[in-house]
């Protein structure tokens, strides 16, 4: 009886064991390719989706990189930090942030002209880093610290009272 | 040969497991929103129910039978399915990364189609050979898939198509799912197993 239920056991446990060692085999065998790269890359990009980049978004942006289709400093809000990730996860070349746009020379912030703000939070939707406060018929504002000048706040305001300053 | 072509025909349309015995409705339920997505999942799931078919035929001959631990054959048979899922996961994940990314927790779930252990309980209970066994795992995985891809088409004009109100959604896909069936039945007893 006791013999016949600790076959039982070493035969699942041993199964089990097969099957683990198996899969770590083949997960060895096929390592994890450009895609998961692709994840990590994405994972030090700052999430803005600015699409300053020239990319739609982040992840395309990612993608691109490790096609080796763009270069790893064109990210303004991410910044010299994020360049300098980019290289060492990829062991490129370490490149001062992008000059071929012109905002990444000075770094700019938008501001919003008070007096004009009619308080419609247009802006404040299509910040991605939630830098514009301010409530439905009352003035916004933006946080200058979190503010990456990214624009994207520009288009929506039907006002026009958002300008982009360079940070002194 | 005759023999196989009959498993085949057999499983593809007489007694499909989706429509006939009705496994494996989660993956068909989930998965039919779009072609694409439901032709990904049954190439997956072919695949798992191929490859699990085999392994549990012979674990089941060449391990539990000698040992006289066929009461086990349940537990252990979800363990294979289990580690040929995360295979199948791990080829997906390398050879089509946008599959991957469409198909989500749907292939882990392919461990939880019941069709897969029943197909493999289904071999061993009607003993059958190894080359049976397989024929009758892929045949099983091509009904499958020929099920869930005119599901999905079907689907995809269902949702162009103006339905009452209170039937859109999962309601007219479960009316679709159960006329299917009643059209698979039509096929009843042109081949026996």
């Amino acid at each position: 009886m006791t013999d016949k239920v600790s076959i039982a056991i070493l035969v699942i446990t041993s199964l089990a064991i097969v099957a683990g060692l198996l899969l770590s085999f083949a997960g060895r065998q096929f390592p994890a390719n450009a895609d998961d790269l692709i994840e990590q890359v994405n994972a030090l990009l700052p999430q803005t989706q600015c699409a300053q980049c020239g990319y739609p978004g982040c992840r395309p942006y990612a993608a691109a990189v490790v096609r080796q289709e763009a270069e790893i400093n064109l990210c303004p809000p991410g910044g010299q930090s994020t360049a300098d990730n980019l290289a060492s996860l990829l062991g490129r070349r370490e490149l001062p942030l992008s000059s071929a746009n012109e905002y990444t020379q000075t770094k700019r912030v938008a501001i919003i002209d008070e007096p004009l703000c009619i308080g419609c939070t247009k802006c404040r939707d299509a910040c991605p880093v939630d830098a514009i406060v301010g409530a439905h018929q009352y003035m916004h504002t933006v946080i200058a610290v979190e503010c990456t000048g990214c624009e994207l706040c520009l288009p929506p305001c039907p006002v026009d009272c958002i300008s982009l300053v360079p940070v002194a | 040969m005759t023999d196989l072509i009959l498993i085949l025909i057999g499983t593809v349309l007489v007694n499909n497991f989706v429509l006939v015995r009705f496994l494996g409705l989660c993956p068909f339920m989930g998965v039919s929103k779009n072609i694409e997505a439901a032709a990904g999942m049954s190439m997956a799931t072919a695949f798992v129910l191929t490859l699990s078919s085999a392994a549990s035929y012979l674990l089941h001959e060449y391990v539990l039978l000698p040992l006289q631990l066929e009461y086990l054959r349940t537990i252990a048979f979800i363990l294979v399915i289990a580690a040929s899922v995360q295979f199948t996961e791990l080829m997906v994940r390398r050879l089509s990364p946008l599959l991957d990314q469409v198909l989500g927790i749907f292939i882990p779930l392919i461990a939880t189609n019941c069709a897969v252990l029943g197909v493999a309980i289904l071999n061993v209970q009607e003993a059958k050979g190894f080359v049976q066994s397989v024929f009758f795992g892929f045949g099983a995985a091509l009904g499958f898939a020929l099920v869930l891809i005119m599901f999905a088409a079907i689907r995809e004009r269902l949702d162009a198509s103006d339905v009452p109100l209170s039937f859109r959604g999962t309601a007219i896909a479960l009316m679709t799912a159960g006329i299917m069936s009643l059209a698979f039945m039509g096929f009843s007893g042109m081949a026996r197993m």
